[in-house]
């Protein structure tokens, strides 16, 4: 199976839109115009100034925040790439929503049955991400992750003047699976910044792997203190007769 | 205990003002559970997209989980510690844990968008989830608690052969329960290890999982004094004082090791540079460490001080204060101070995070009046819901309780 990625090319968007309406439409959402994400909004542009537009959607991340924080395996990195959620597994704690860094998914607020709502790559088209497809200007292209950078590579070293080096996704969180290059670094084109370079589960799993330890280790440890205090209240309890016995 | 001195007695009326503002709140508890569950979360609060954990995460689970931590920390001192000074306030520090997680896990029905599904976490494994674990613990340890609880509900009954057994195990159980205590009270920290760029530094910390074991300790100790005052003020009970004393002393410790953790770890990561300019995040920091933590352990390391139980209940009152400041800025100050996303509870939040105390606090009156919880046995003597606060021998009218005290 091909792993599917997205490269976002913001220095060759004109705005248009098409990757919206086409997003709406690939998931049966009303048509309306995209401002930010919300429960109908997977992606939406955002004018910059000076005719740069910025797209943002879910990043697909490599080992995403949101999988593994879901305590019921709700959402699940795929094979494939895209980055899946079962509302049937899901409880509603929302923790993927406070754990993403980007700030991606959304909620259904006023819902009897919310679902948590967020890009999913188009994960049952068989033609790819419906975005890449509308898209008239080559600013989003999918493919192989490797071959993405290799063509952002490309690109950033054809036009030095139109971009700016940094490859937003390479390393970010880890790594995404959705990667950008644009006009300016990724902090002036809004795309959230300072994300630490390593996968950010290690940050949990440095406590959690704690716990087997600490439940081995306390029960031997609390077990033998209760073994001596017990034989010492056992005997101070036949010398003195007493009825004092503990619970 | 010896006599105590009794105020003017009024004939007490069938209601009393907080009975009837502890029924107000159920009953508008009731009106919001309708609204939410045929309505939606975004019906009654005030979360977003960007904010989607509010006051009921903030207090009702990372607080009221904390403030049961007095049930696996006296349970220890007895049973496996067998320091058995400690049995008289054994069963109603057990209650308490227990109906605090059950209120935990009512206020959880609340939060959860699919609440239905509350029970997946036991057949959809995430290992790596600390929410998952956190899941596992309390519904562990909630069972732990019942069956601890159990022992008060068998004698009420007469069943003596279901109590020997309840009793052989119960060293088993008690030490299940500090474990899994152990593990999650610090878990409900590491919760928010995923977030270095979403919290604020004075908050974010690799060792949250340890502060927030030593503060729920801290609390859970000071939740035992505050009931056994609150039993002496609703029952006319005599006051443990000697036992509350040694308990405060305890406090004292876990509060310097709380203090130089949390000092050590600031420093060590340059967080301290951040409080000034003086923010509302940073004002906060400094009143929940100044007022809810150093001004405690000093009160409460005097020996003068803590002679008199009032006071030890009024410092003990200021590190509940701190904790529960904690727990709120870790969940609520600090994101909002790093993300600059604004969340004020909605009104009908805080009515169902008040409506769940007030809830639990009937349930543990009504419990104490007919089981035997304390050693005097079942307290149904006093069937005034809320009889008036009677001052203990020798001390003045609780007027000046509301003034901070200063050692003599």
């Amino acid at each position: 199976m091909i792993r599917r990625a997205i490269l976002v090319d913001v220095s060759k968007c004109a705005g248009c839109g098409e990757c919206t309406q086409a997003c709406q439409k690939a998931n049966a959402q009303p048509s309306h115009d995209a401002k930010r994400f919300d429960q109908d909004t997977f992606t939406y542009l955002t004018d910059r100034g000076n005719g740069v537009f910025v797209r943002r959607l879910c990043m697909h991340c490599q080992q995403p925040s949101c999988v593994s924080v879901c305590p019921v395996g709700a959402l699940s990195k795929t094979a494939a790439g895209p980055v899946t959620y079962e509302p049937e597994r899901c409880m509603g704690c929302r923790y993927c929503m406070v754990a993403c860094p980007f700030g991606v998914p959304t909620y259904e607020w006023r819902s009897r049955a919310p679902r948590v709502r967020k890009c999913e790559m188009c994960k049952t088209r068989k033609s790819g991400p419906a975005c890449a497809e509308a898209c008239p200007a080559e600013a989003t292209l999918t493919g192989e992750r490797t071959a993405l950078i290799a063509e952002a590579r490309r690109r950033i070293a054809a036009e030095p003047k139109a971009y700016h080096p940094h490859l937003y996704g390479l390393t970010e969180a880890g790594g995404t699976d959705v990667l950008y290059i644009g006009p300016r670094e990724p902090k002036q084109l809004g795309l959230p910044s300072s994300i630490p370079a390593s996968p950010l589960p290690e940050l949990t799993w440095r406590a959690l792997r704690h716990v087997p330890d600490v439940a081995l280790f306390g029960a031997v440890l609390l077990g033998g203190v209760y073994w001596i205090t017990n034989r010492r209240d056992e005997v101070r309890r036949k010398e003195g007769g007493g009825t004092k016995d503990p619970e | 205990m010896p006599t105590t001195l009794k105020r003017v007695s009024v004939t007490v009326p069938r209601f009393t003002f907080w009975g009837l503002v502890s029924w107000a709140l159920i009953a508008a508890l009731g009106v919001i559970t309708v609204i939410r569950f045929s309505h939606g979360l975004g019906a009654v609060t005030n979360l977003t997209d960007a904010f989607p954990w509010g006051l009921w995460i903030g207090f009702d689970i990372l607080c009221g989980v904390g403030l049961a931590a007095g049930g696996f920390a006296v349970a220890a001192t007895v049973h496996v510690f067998h320091l058995t000074d400690y049995k008289p306030i054994l069963r109603p520090t057990i209650l308490t844990a227990f109906l605090g997680y059950l209120m935990v896990i009512l206020a959880l029905a609340f939060d959860l968008g699919r609440p239905w599904h509350i029970w997946h976490p036991l057949v959809m494994w995430n290992p790596r989830s600390v929410m998952f674990e956190v899941g596992w613990c309390v519904t562990l340890y909630t069972t732990v608690l019942f069956l601890e609880f159990a022992p008060t509900l068998l004698e009420r009954f007469g069943l003596k052969r279901s109590l020997g057994l309840l009793r052989k195990i119960t060293p088993v159980l008690v030490i299940a329960g500090v474990i899994l205590s152990t593990l999650h009270q610090s878990s409900l920290g590491s919760l928010y290890l995923i977030l270095p760029g979403k919290m604020h530094p004075l908050w974010y910390s690799p060792i949250l999982p340890v502060l927030f074991f030593v503060s729920a300790l801290a609390a859970g100790l000071a939740m035992t004094v505050a009931e056994s005052w609150f039993s002496r003020r609703v029952f006319g009970k005599p006051l443990e004082t000697e036992l509350l004393g040694r308990l405060s002393r305890v406090t004292v410790v876990v509060l310097a090791l709380y203090l130089a953790l949390r000092f050590r770890d600031l420093y060590a990561r340059d967080a301290l540079s951040t409080i000034l300019p003086l923010s509302f995040a940073s004002l906060l920091f400094l009143v929940e460490i100044g007022l809810g933590a150093v001004l405690p352990l000093g009160l409460l390391a005097s020996a003068r001080f803590r002679r008199s139980p009032r006071r030890q209940a009024l410092a003990q009152g200021l590190v509940l204060l701190g904790f529960i400041l904690h727990r709120l800025n870790v969940a609520i100050t600090s994101v909002e101070a790093a993300t600059g996303q604004r969340y004020l509870p909605s009104f009908a939040e805080f009515l169902v995070s008040t409506g769940l105390v007030a809830l639990g606090i009937k349930i543990f009156v009504e419990a104490c009046r007919r089981l035997p919880i304390f050693p005097e046995g079942a307290l149904p003597a006093r069937h005034a819901p809320a009889p008036r606060p009677e001052p203990a021998r020798g001390e003045p009218a609780p007027v000046s309780a509301a003034v901070a005290l200063p050692p003599e």
